[in-house]
């Protein structure tokens, strides 16, 4: 049995996949099976971001542009596209997306991650990550204000000397304002960890709630400034 | 043809058919063995560039398609899908009919495979640069590639079980590691491909990427490896394999542990806690397996240690099984969730990486090649073996280095991180070894550039070539291989 084509085939080859697949495979999926995973549209309308707001404020023609207006389905576009150059420009083999129990991880980026952080679309498939030549992003939203990520794509050595982070120029249009994709990835960025309550509203601000966005939206549209993303709420 | 027939001997056939010649197509896998090196060149000039930018000097900044990030995934897709795979194909079209007396399925289709996989890895490549690459590691393959490259692996594997089919009674140990190979790499390549992408979500998916990046490893590339060396050792040192009962243990212990242990890339992680635990035992379980392959193959070698000197396929095959061992004893320890406080995302783990895959896979297909063609080109030996060895060492140690200096940083950066050192700090401090690492790739680099050199200088000199290399003649000594 052991040295037959049969026993090779059936046994090793399917076998003991399958007996791998059910146990490293299944059952993790078992357990979140009852865990529903969330549309980009729902993770959207959970809360616009304020720096989104702030990016239409700061750059009104190239927002116009690129999105509109703010509204949540102008957010879930943003998230879903900055998510898509997350992945294209593989940020992710330099940035991991959790934080470890260990090596005091909790102090340097926030809460630790918990599995039910990653139950949503722009999760799929999961960024993990297996290496950080970058900080972990996952607490990344907030951390920064949009100026300094601005200039950090721009050129990363120009607000870090020592960065070994790649310049990205093509998130910018000629007159070096962020394009689409640079709001975009942006936005992604500073969504990455606006669930959990650590989450420092800088601008004093408290949790965005839909309704806010709503009046957000027209003042932006009009004025191009004025409301910062609405006020406590 | 006449000035190559001085210095035969080695039964490489020099044009006279002989029984394996109606079995083998060796254009074929010269075919396939000149892709490797294509890819080979293409993988480590990526991987080369992508060093720079950590030093500071990416020389291409600034233009979309040049983005670093994307050239380290045609590093790595390059070497697994081009470089590995089209040496595997090589060795396996020149071992499977040898070891069944049979041809494989069909002539013309394993030719439409050669061209069908060169376009694949090709089209991987193109996607990867314009920023298609699916958000799967090492199977960053755009997705629309995916369902085309799994149908050319199930035409692969039909195209070799097919002979393997019509053999009867037990059968060599070579033969239960290709067979298994097969049938996993279809299965691994449609689980890590499309589970996560179409069905599962979330932490669950990562237990899933985990698994596909492990197996992609353990069940593609180390079957077909360790296949390979049942066949070429005994072959080239003409005398069996020391233990029957060791290749049993070896092989079975591999098909039950190794699939088992795909989470230890997440430790730590949000994925279930017992399953973790579980993935570090069956992990640090590996280890005693492989030792009995290690003690199978060098008791297979003992008696005939000069081989090591005499014998560069040998010398390749045998330092590859000494970082195999590394390798693994290094993988039972920073499973444990002891180390991994400490080495888990730093560049500990890249130089393992690079250790397991050019150290130890990498070794043995370069030693298959210098076996391989000689003996497909039909010349009696290489055009210089003093190049030959210049490759063996810039490689070798060019590796060495590599991997030792990155174990090295990652110990350090582990420890900065842990100590709360700001990043820019960390950063400063890894510079000096992400030197070191450049200037080992370069030395990898310049020996595979003399290996190429020295291949296409063999080519020239295959029978029928026109005989105007009278110069090159005189450098060509008795076949050393
Ligand atoms: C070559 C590896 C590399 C790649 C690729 C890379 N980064 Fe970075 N990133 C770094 C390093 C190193 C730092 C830390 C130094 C710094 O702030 O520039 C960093 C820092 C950052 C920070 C600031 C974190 C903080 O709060 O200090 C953000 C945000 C970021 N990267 C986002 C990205 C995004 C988005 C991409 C993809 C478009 C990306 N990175 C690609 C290496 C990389």
């Amino acid at each position: 049995m052991f040295e037959s084509k049969a026993g090779v085939f059936l046994i090793a080859g399917l076998g003991f996949f399958a007996l791998a697949f059910l146990v490293m495979a299944v059952l993790p999926w078992a357990i979140y099976a009852g865990e529903p995973e969330l549309t980009v549209e729902q993770v959207a309308a959970s809360g616009i971001v304020p720096e989104f707001v702030d990016l239409a404020e700061r750059y009104p023609e190239q927002f116009k542009r690129a999105f509109g207006t703010v509204s949540t389905q102008t957010f879930a576009e943003a998230l879903r596209f900055g998510h898509e150059v997350y992945v294209a420009d593989a940020c992710w083999h330099c940035h991991s997306q959790f934080v470890r129990p260990v090596s005091n991880e909790d102090l340097r980026w926030g809460p630790v991650s918990t599995a039910l952080e990653y139950q949503n679309a722009l999760q799929r498939p999961v960024l993990f990550g297996t290496r950080r030549v970058g900080p972990d992003l996952i607490r990344e939203g907030g951390r920064r204000s949009n100026d300094w990520h601005v200039a950090h794509f721009w050129q990363p050595t120009n607000v870090v000397p020592t960065s070994v982070m790649p310049p990205y120029r093509w998130f910018f249009d000629e007159q070096g304002y962020p394009n689409k994709r640079g709001m975009s990835i942006i936005t992604y960025v500073q969504w990455l960890g606006s669930w959990v309550k650590e989450y420092p509203y800088y601008h004093g601000e408290g949790p965005p709630s839909l309704p806010m966005a709503a009046t957000t939206q027209s003042s932006v549209a009009h004025a191009g400034a004025g409301s910062t993303g609405g006020g406590p709420p | 043809m006449t000035a190559a027939g001085g210095a035969s001997g080695t039964g490489s056939g020099l044009g006279a058919t002989t029984a394996a010649d109606r079995l083998v197509d060796r254009p074929l896998v010269f075919a396939h063995l000149v892709a490797a090196m294509v890819f080979l060149a293409v993988s480590l000039l990526a991987g080369f560039l992508f060093s720079m930018q950590f030093l500071q000097h990416y020389p291409l900044p600034q233009h979309e398609i040049f983005s670093p990030g994307r050239w380290r995934l045609v590093h790595t897709n390059g070497v697994a899908y081009g470089f590995l795979a089209n040496a595997f194909l090589g060795g396996l079209y020149w071992a499977v009919p040898r070891l069944t007396l049979r041809p494989v399925l069909h002539r013309g289709l394993s030719w439409f495979l050669f061209v069908a996989w060169q376009a694949i890895v090709l089209a991987t490549a193109v996607g990867l640069l314009a920023g298609h690459a699916q958000a799967l590691e090492w199977g960053e393959t755009p997705v629309w590639i995916d369902p085309v490259a799994l149908l050319g692996l199930i035409l692969v594997a039909v195209n070799f079980l097919v002979p393997i089919s019509c053999l009867s009674g037990p059968m060599y140990v070579a033969i239960w590691y290709f067979i298994a190979a097969f049938v996993w790499t279809v299965l691994v390549y449609a689980m890590g491909n499309f589970l996560p992408q179409y069905f599962v979500g979330g932490a669950a998916a990562g237990a899933i990427a985990g698994l596909f990046i492990h197996d992609l490893v353990g069940l593609f590339v180390t079957p077909l490896g360790w296949g390979l060396m049942y066949y070429f050792v005994p072959v080239i040192l003409k005398k069996p394999i020391w233990s029957h009962g060791l290749s049993l243990v070896g092989f079975w212990g591999l098909a039950f542990f190794y699939p088992l242990t795909g989470i230890h890339h997440f430790l730590y992680s949000p994925i279930p806690m017992f399953l973790q635990h579980g993935a570090v035992i069956t992990t640090i379980a590996i280890e005693l397996v492989v030792t009995t392959v290690i003690v199978n193959f060098f008791m297979t070698l003992s008696g005939r240690g000069d081989a090591l000197r005499t014998s560069m396929p040998i010398r390749w095959f045998y330092t590859g099984m000494v970082f195999y061992f590394t390798t693994c004893l290094q993988c039972a320890f920073q499973t444990t969730l002891a180390f991994q406080r400490i080495i888990h995302f730093t560049d500990w783990v890249v130089g393992h990486a690079h250790l397991v895959m050019l150290g130890v896979f990498g070794f043995w297909l370069l030693g298959m090649m210098v076996y391989l063609i000689p003996r497909v080109v039909g010349t009696a030996g290489w055009y210089s073996d003093v190049l030959n060895s210049w490759h063996y060492w810039l490689t070798m140690l060019g590796t060495l280095v590599m991997f030792l200096d990155l174990l090295v940083a990652g110990v350090v950066q582990g420890y900065m991180w842990r100590e709360l050192s700001p990043w820019d700090e960390v950063l400063a401090a890894s510079v000096p070894f992400w030197f070191v690492r450049a200037v080992s790739g370069t030395a990898i680099l310049i020996g595979q550039f003399l290996f190429f050199y020295n291949a296409w200088k063999t080519w020239q000199l295959r029978p029928g070539a026109a005989p105007s290399h009278a110069a090159l003649m005189e450098n060509m000594q008795p076949a050393a291989t």
